[in-house]
């Protein structure tokens, strides 16, 4: 029968399944043992000693495949040497006492060999396969996965078993599935097999099937190579996924920077170059809001997010408000005046933040519920990815029903199509202005917020968003939310489909280029408006 | 006066024309004299002439056709590349390698050939040629796109931003082969004469205030022709002057190209005085700063443009040097001021109050 060889390794198994007691005197014998005979009667014993189950087991195994166990010569003790080649000193291999200096001649090493070191592996993979800490226990299983061996085939099916955390089982059950593979069952055992593997991850299959593409029999060739062709499939598939999933998640990015902007370029028409600086000052806002509950109430810490949005918003709106109300309100109607001013203002405001917070980067952390990421198929999602185009979607529908259905919204959109007529109707325009220009501060401050988690804080930070927002608004068409939002995606989708063809910075130049070529071929934007507000 | 020259400008040409003789005149008194003027300024003033010619360039742009250009540095940067290259070729094996083939960053970074486009830098008439040429190309090609698309006003100065936000991080890249971040440097002469003599530097200095003189007679000319009567037209009114029948794609496309020629030009003089180019000169915030210049000085003055510039970069060395937190507070109040209360900059002040002296009495004045 084919099983038979394996009949003495369950045997063994067994044995490491019986009390520890019964075993200690076993493994005192077996290591007294082990600098006799050739290397494969080595192999033998280390097979035992790893059967006994002993938890000092593992430390002679680990020395032997060191080379750092040795014989003392005067009394035939085992011993773990250390120290210096010059001074070595010694403790006692199992009972782990110190014995001082051993003189340099008065011990002998226990000689390995390269099987001999793939045997004492598996020895101590098959050990740690039953160890208490499931950590451990699932390294080993992948160990075992990585380097199936057939002598760890029973070791596996006893722990697979016993064991009861289904993460862990499955671990060990691609392991034991690799094993069959490795050993000499049947051709229909081992197709089985490669149907288990084939359920992996892509990367274990291609790793652990690549050896048997070219495998004698050809039945299981062709099972073989049909599910790493599949596990490439699914793969490549998976990878589009990815890079799409970076794709939005770049475009909500680019969406949060820009879509302040649409509410004052966009819909106002006042070309804001501060914007990348209110930003910029939401990030700080986040940052201060930070400090302040580490030093007062860090039990809070997890909160500090949601805290910094509302104060984002009002603080960065009113920053907005007034720079409305100073100096934007007396250049309605001259954009390039405007574009001046607001840079001015830009400077002023990043050399403030400067002067304030210092120039370095100010460290921002995230809250503990917000960190980690999960497994969605082949492709693995962090959660501040998740949090970010899950916030940026919030703001952007936040946004569209406000403009559309509250009263604001409705005066908002009065005032930017027919000033006067609004103002005839007894809106308020001068206050519409400054409301609509402090809701699209307020929003780039919310930005802020989420871009102090992916992004260094900085006074420059603004200065990187800023061209990439007008690009977004411009592409998307002025005026148009909507148009925003494809824009953004679209560009952040197309920079990462780009990256790994062309590399991230010639990607990020290929899509200016773009850019700068769609502008001049469609001047007002995708999605332009018509009729009389696009006069404007 | 004649057209081309008149008040304001003759006055600025007679201060430039004293400053150009009396500068090298002082450099050469010895130091214990009150006037002399130790040699290592002599670039530093070369270098705001420069900037002077770079505003001039775009106040002929943007003062007299309306074509705001948020990316005038990069025309500067590329003249002052390809002059850079020429100085790199003539450092030949004295470099740190001691390569006479390749300059010292293409050794650094294993390349055993020189680039295709680096061929010619080595005759210096080639280089001086592109220096002018490819800012000309790059503004023709660019001007012929967007104009003819009808791209103006804002859209027109965020995609030149984006243009030269494009060559920063092309420039950036090691792989272009300009020397990446470290830019060109490290320049020892050109045209055999030594870059740290001080006759060297006495004539690139006199050298560059020819050419901010020849800038201005020319973009005076341009602007007082008849080319110049339709691009204020355009500036004024462009769907109108397109109605009456001009082709106003083919003059916008015209001035913006001659306006990146100087910008390389005060680049390609830049470059030997300031011995380095790398790509930070194609940050969008030079050029924005070219902006405040023109508007400081006064927009479409060509003159108060120089003057602005002069002025802007002046206080912006004395404060760096003595207040190095207030720079940048002083640049974005002087944005904001200048937009708000001085639309037509020092010059239009100063023609301000010579209209109120010579009116005083009448008290006639229109409102601003």
């Amino acid at each position: 029968m084919l099983l038979r060889p394996y009949l003495r390794l369950l045997a063994l198994c067994l044995a490491m399944l019986t009390p520890l007691a019964a075993s200690a005197q076993t493994l005192d014998e077996l290591v007294a043992r082990l600098p006799d005979g050739s290397y494969d009667d080595r192999a033998a014993v280390v097979a035992e000693i790893a059967a006994t189950g002993d938890p000092r087991a593992l430390a002679v195994l680990e020395a032997l495949l060191e080379g750092e166990l040795e014989q003392r010569n005067s009394d035939g003790r085992i011993v773990i040497v250390g120290g210096t080649r010059r001074a070595p000193t010694g403790t006692d291999a199992l009972t782990g006492e110190e014995l001082g200096e051993l003189g340099r001649r008065a011990t002998e090493r226990i000689r390995v060999n390269n099987s001999l070191r793939r045997t004492i592996r598996t020895a101590m993979g098959v050990m740690t396969l039953r160890d208490p800490d499931p950590a451990r226990r699932l390294a080993a299983a992948e160990a075992a996965l990585r380097s199936p061996a057939v002598e760890q085939l029973d070791a596996l099916d006893a722990a697979m078993q016993a064991e009861e955390l289904d993460y862990i089982r499955e671990a060990q059950t691609l392991a034991h599935a690799a094993t069959i593979l490795a050993s000499d069952a049947d051709t229909e055992t081992k197709i089985e097999a490669v149907g288990v593997i084939a359920g992996a991850p892509a990367l274990t299959v291609q790793s652990t099937l690549n050896a048997y593409r070219a495998a004698e029999d050809p039945a299981l060739a062709e099972a073989v190579a049909d599910a790493i062709d599949a596990a490439e499939r699914r793969q490549a598939l998976w990878g589009q996924a990815q890079n799409l999933w970076f794709g939005l998640s770049l475009g909500s990015v680019l969406l949060l920077a820009a879509i302040g902007l649409a509410i004052t370029f966009g819909v106002m028409g006042v070309i804001n170059l501060a914007h990348g600086e209110l930003v910029m000052l939401g990030a700080y806002t986040t940052f201060v809001v930070q400090e302040t509950i580490r030093t007062h109430a860090p039990e809070y810490f997890g909160w500090s997010l949601a805290i910094a949005v509302p104060l984002a918003f009002l603080f960065v709106g009113a920053v907005g408000v007034a720079i409305e109300r100073g100096i934007v309100r007396h250049l309605y109607g001259r954009p390039l005046e405007t574009l001046l001013a607001t840079w001015g203002v830009s400077l002023i405001l990043q050399q403030a933040v400067r002067s304030v917070f210092g120039p370095t980067n100010r460290e921002v952390g995230t809250p503990d519920w917000m960190s980690g990421a999960f497994q969605l198929g082949e492709m693995t999602v962090t959660w501040p990815r998740v949090a970010i185009v899950v916030f940026s979607l919030t703001v952007f529908f936040g946004l569209l029903l406000t403009m559309r259905y509250s009263a604001m919204g409705l005066q908002m959109r009065a005032v930017t199509q027919n000033r006067a007529m609004a103002a005839n109707l007894g809106i308020r325009t001068g206050r519409v202005d400054a409301l609509t220009f402090g809701l699209g501060a307020g929003i780039a401050g919310l930005a802020g917020v989420a871009l102090s988690q992916i992004d260094n804080v900085s006074p420059n930070l603004g200065q990187g968003y800023i061209i990439d927002s007008f690009l977004v608004v411009v592409f998307g068409g002025v005026g148009n939310l909507w148009g925003t939002l494809a824009a953004a995606m679209s560009l952040g989708v197309a920079n990462k489909f780009l990256e790994p063809w062309a590399g991230a910075v010639l990607g990020k130049i290929l899509i200016l280029i773009f850019i700068i070529l769609f502008i001049q071929k469609r001047p007002r934007g995708l999605f332009p408006q018509r009729g009389r507000a696009a006069e404007g | 006066m004649s057209k081309l020259i008149d008040l304001r400008m003759g006055l600025f040409l007679a201060a430039l024309f004293i400053v150009t003789v009396l500068v090298p005149i002082a450099s050469t008194l010895d130091e214990g004299s009150a006037v002399a003027i130790p040699s290592y300024l002599i670039p530093l003033m070369g270098k705001y002439l420069c900037y002077a010619i770079l505003a001039v360039a775009l106040d002929l742009c943007w003062g007299y056709a309306g074509i705001l250009s948020l990316g005038h540095g990069a025309f500067f940067a590329l003249g002052g590349y390809a002059i850079g290259m020429h100085l790199m070729r003539e450092i030949g094996a004295r470099g740190v390698y001691a390569n006479p083939d390749l300059p010292d960053f293409m050794v650094f970074l294993g390349w055993d050939e020189l680039p295709w486009f680096w061929y010619g830098f080595d005759w210096f008439p080639f280089a001086a040629v592109m220096a002018l040429l490819v800012p000309g190309a790059l503004a023709f090609v660019f001007g012929w796109f967007a104009f003819r698309s009808r791209v103006s006003g804002v859209y027109l100065s965020i995609i030149t931003q984006a243009l030269t936000f494009a060559l920063l991080l092309a420039f950036f890249r090691n792989e272009m082969g300009f020397g990446g971040n470290n830019g060109l440097t490290d320049f020892r002469d050109v045209l055999g004469f030594s870059l740290s003599a001080p006759s060297t530097r006495i004539a690139l200095f006199v050298l560059t205030a020819l050419a901010l003189a020849a800038c201005l007679v020319i973009a005076k000319a341009i602007t007082v022709s008849k080319a110049g009567k339709v691009l204020v037209a355009v500036r004024d009114a462009e769907s109108r002057t397109r109605f009456m029948g001009y082709r106003v794609e083919n003059y916008s496309v015209f001035v913006f190209t001659v306006s990146a020629m100087m910008a390389g030009l005060a680049g390609a003089l830049y470059v030997p005085q300031v011995g380095i180019i790398n790509p930070g000169e194609f940050a969008p915030a030079n050029s924005i700063e070219i902006v405040v210049w023109v508007a400081l000085g006064g927009r479409g003055t060509l003159v108060g443009a120089a003057i602005g510039a002069l002025v802007v970069v002046a206080v912006e060395s004395w404060l760096t040097a003595n207040f190095p937190d207030l720079w940048l507070f002083a640049l974005g109040a002087l944005f904001i001021v200048v937009v708000l209360w001085m639309p037509n900059g020092i010059l239009g002040l100063v023609e301000k109050l010579r209209f109120r002296r010579a009116k005083a009495p009448a008290k006639t004045e229109a409102p601003a």
